[in-house]
C-alpha cells in the first residue's frame, strides 16, 4: 500500500498575498480612533516588515508591485501625497535585494540593525519629500514616535524569514 | 503540451533581476505619481481617494464602534463611582460660571445695540452638522480623520471643523457619504488667527506635533504664554472667534497653542457649514489683471463714436475759449498796472481764482465725531482714530494741514493693533 506524502506548497499566497492582507487589516483596525486615558493607538507603518522580509524570503516580480498598491493604499487612507509610503517601502525592498547576499544566514542581531537602518532611512527619505512639497518639516519628536513602533515589529519580520526562507525546495 | 515541456523549459530568468527591474519601474511610477498629485481637490486622483475613502469609511465605522460601546459602558460604570465628586465639580464650576452668564447676556445686548448703530453687517448664523470620527491617521507626515458624513448632507470642502471645546481641522475632501477631515496639527494645515489680548495676527502652521507652531508674528510682546487664540476670519476661509487655544512656549523655543480640542476625545464633531465668500466668484476672476474686461467688449457703434468725437470737439473748443480770456485778462491787467500807482489800487476780479477743488471740503459735518453718518468700521485703525482729533482752522472751506500730526497723536486713543 502506497502512503500519502503531505507536501506542503509554498506559494505567493501563502508568503505575499495573506500577509499583505493582514497587514492591511492590521493598518485599518490601528487607524480606530481610539483614546483612552489620553493616548492613542500606536500607528507604526506595518508594511515596512513585509518590505525587509520579502526580499530575504525570495526576490520575486509580485512583491514589488504588491508593496507598491500597499503603500498606495496607506497613502489614501492616511491622506498622505499619493506615491509616498510607496516610495519608501521600495526603497527598503531595493537596499534589502542589493544587500541580500550579504544578509543570508545572518544572525538575528545583524538583521534587527539592518532592518532598523533600512526603516530610517525610509523615513528620512519621507521626512525630505513631505518637507519638499509641504514647505513646512514635521516635527522630529512625531517622526520617532512613528519610528518606534516600527522597529518594535521587527519579530513579526523575522518570524515570516524564518518560516518561508527555505519554504521551497527549488530555491535552496 | 504544458510551457515546461516546449522550447522555453531551459530559460532561465534571474530573479534577481527582473524583481531590480520591477523595483526600478515601481519607482519610477511613484516618482510620477508624487509629482501629479497635488493633495487638493483639484488633484487627478481626487475621485480614486473619495473611492477608497467610501469604502474605508464604514469598514473603520466597523472597527470603532466596539470601542465605542466599551467607551460608553465605562462612562456608565464610571458615573456611579465618582458621580459625588462630579456632582461637586459641577456645582462649583456652575458657581463660577454664573457672573459670565450675567455678563454675556448684558455684552450681547450692547454689542447688538452697537451693530445698529454703526451699521454693522454681522455674519450670518452657521448651520452645523454632526459626524462622528470613524477613521484616524496619526503619523508626522499626516493628520487626518473620515468622518461618516459627506456632501450628501451639505458637506463642502473648506468648512470648519469643531468639536465642543474649539477647532478641530478643516473638510479638504468629500463623498456623498464620509468627507476627510484635515487636522489643525497637519503638516499642510495653515490658519490665520488672532490673539484675543493685543489683537496680534499670526499663521497657526501644524507640523505633525500636538502642539502647531505660531508663524509669522509681528510685533514685540504681541503674545504671552496663556493668552487666547481665536480664529481671524481673515481670507474667509473662516468665520472670526472660533476658539483655537492658548498660547505656550516650545521646548524648541518657539510659539505654539495648546489646542483646546484635546481637552477631549475627538469622536463626535460639528461641521460648520460656512460658506468661504471666496467661492462666490471664481478664482480667475479674483486674479484677473485690472481692466482685463476691457477686452471683451463690443466695438462702439457709429452713433455712439459720433456722440464721443462731439464730446472731445467740444471740450476742445472750450479749453481754447478758456486761453483766449485767460489773455485777455492778463493784458487788460499789464495796460491797468501804471495806473495802479495811485492811492486806492484795484485788484481785478479775474486774479481771485477759487480754491484748489482738492484742498476744499464741503460744509457739511463729515468731519465731527457724529457716529449717525461716519462710515462704520468695527476696530478703527490708528489712523481712523487719529483723524478725528486733527485740528482744522475755523474756515468751513478750507482745510489746513496741521503743522506737526505727532503732537495729535497723544490724544488719540491707542489702536488695538499698535503692537505690530
Amino acid at each position: 500500500m502506497r502512503r500519502l506524502v503531505a507536501v506542503r506548497v509554498v506559494g505567493p499566497v501563502q508568503w505575499i498575498v495573506i500577509p499583505a492582507f493582514i497587514t492591511l487589516a492590521v493598518t485599518i483596525l490601528l487607524a480606530t480612533p481610539v483614546e483612552l486615558f489620553g493616548l492613542h493607538l500606536p500607528e507604526p507603518v506595518i508594511p515596512m516588515m513585509l518590505a525587509f522580509a520579502w526580499p530575504l524570503i525570495r526576490p520575486s516580480v509580485t512583491g514589488p508591485l504588491v508593496l507598491t498598491l500597499l503603500g498606495l493604499i496607506l497613502d489614501v487612507l492616511t491622506y498622505g501625497p499619493l506615491g509616498l509610503w510607496a516610495l519608501a517601502l521600495l526603497a527598503i525592498y531595493a537596499v534589502v535585494l542589493a544587500s541580500r547576499s550579504f544578509l543570508i544566514g545572518q544572525d538575528t542581531a545583524v538583521l534587527f540593525a539592518w532592518y532598523a537602518a533600512c526603516c530610517s532611512l525610509a523615513f528620512l527619505m519621507a521626512w525630505l519629500i513631505v518637507t519638499l512639497i509641504a514647505r513646512n518639516p514635521p516635527s522630529i519628536l512625531s517622526l520617532i514616535a512613528q519610528i518606534v513602533p516600527t522597529l518594535l515589529l521587527f519579530p513579526f519580520a523575522d518570524h515570516m524569514i524564518e518560516r518561508f526562507e527555505d519554504g521551497d525546495v527549488r530555491f535552496r | 503540451m504544458a510551457f515546461r515541456d516546449g522550447p522555453f523549459e531551459n530559460i532561465k530568468v534571474p530573479l534577481v533581476l527582473t524583481a531590480a527591474l520591477t523595483v526600478l519601474a515601481a519607482v519610477v511610477g511613484c516618482v510620477l505619481l508624487l509629482i501629479s498629485d497635488a493633495r487638493a481637490q483639484t488633484s487627478p486622483y481626487q475621485p480614486v481617494r473619495s473611492g477608497v475613502e467610501a469604502v474605508a469609511g464604514p469598514v473603520g465605522g466597523i472597527f470603532a464602534a466596539p470601542v465605542r460601546w466599551f467607551g460608553h459602558a465605562s462612562d456608565y460604570v464610571g458615573d456611579y463611582f465618582f458621580a459625588v465628586s462630579e456632582n461637586r465639580r459641577l456645582k462649583a464650576e456652575l458657581a463660577e460660571l454664573q457672573p459670565w452668564r450675567d455678563q454675556a447676556i448684558a455684552l450681547k445686548n450692547v454689542n447688538a445695540r452697537y451693530e445698529v448703530m454703526l451699521g454693522i453687517r454681522p455674519e450670518p448664523p452657521v448651520a452645523m452638522q454632526t459626524a462622528r470620527s470613524i477613521l484616524d491617521s496619526r503619523g508626522p507626515f499626516s493628520k487626518a480623520r473620515l468622518l461618516d458624513a459627506g456632501s450628501a448632507t451639505g458637506v463642502k470642502v473648506g468648512n470648519p471643523v469643531i468639536n465642543e471645546h474649539g477647532l478641530v481641522g478643516r473638510v479638504v475632501g468629500t463623498s456623498p457619504g464620509v468627507s476627510r477631515m484635515l487636522l489643525v496639527t497637519d503638516v499642510a494645515s495653515q490658519i490665520p488667527i488672532l490673539i484675543d489680548r493685543t489683537d496680534a495676527r499670526a499663521i497657526l502652521r501644524g507640523d505633525g506635533s500636538g502642539n502647531p507652531r505660531l508663524d509669522f508674528m509681528r510685533g514685540v510682546g504681541s503674545v504671552q504664554i496663556g493668552d487666547l487664540i481665536l480664529s481671524s476670519g481673515d481670507g474667509g476661509g473662516l468665520p472670526r472667534g472660533v476658539p483655537i487655544g492658548v498660547a505656550a512656549r516650545g521646548i524648541d523655543g518657539s510659539w505654539r497653542v495648546k489646542l483646546f480640542s484635546d481637552r477631549g476625545a475627538i469622536d463626535y464633531v460639528r461641521i460648520m457649514l460656512f460658506e468661504d465668500f471666496g467661492q462666490l466668484i471664481g478664482a480667475d476672476d479674483l486674479n484677473a489683471p485690472p481692466l482685463a474686461a476691457l477686452g471683451t467688449l463690443t466695438e462702439a457703434t457709429a452713433e455712439q463714436a459720433g456722440t464721443i468725437t462731439d464730446a472731445a470737439a467740444r471740450r476742445t473748443a472750450e479749453r481754447a475759449q478758456a486761453e483766449q480770456r485767460r489773455a485777455t485778462a492778463a493784458a487788460a491787467t499789464a495796460a491797468a498796472r501804471p495806473e495802479a500807482a495811485g492811492p486806492h489800487p484795484v485788484v481785478p476780479a479775474a486774479r481771485v481764482a477759487p480754491p484748489p477743488a482738492a484742498r476744499t471740503v464741503p460744509p457739511p459735518a463729515v468731519r465731527t465725531a457724529s457716529p449717525s453718518i461716519r462710515p462704520a468700521t468695527p476696530r478703527p485703525t490708528g489712523a481712523a482714530v487719529s483723524s478725528t482729533a486733527r485740528p482744522y482752522v475755523s474756515s468751513p472751506h478750507r482745510v489746513v494741514d496741521p503743522p506737526a500730526a505727532p503732537t495729535a497723536a497723544p490724544t488719540a486713543a491707542p489702536s488695538p493693533g499698535g503692537t505690530e
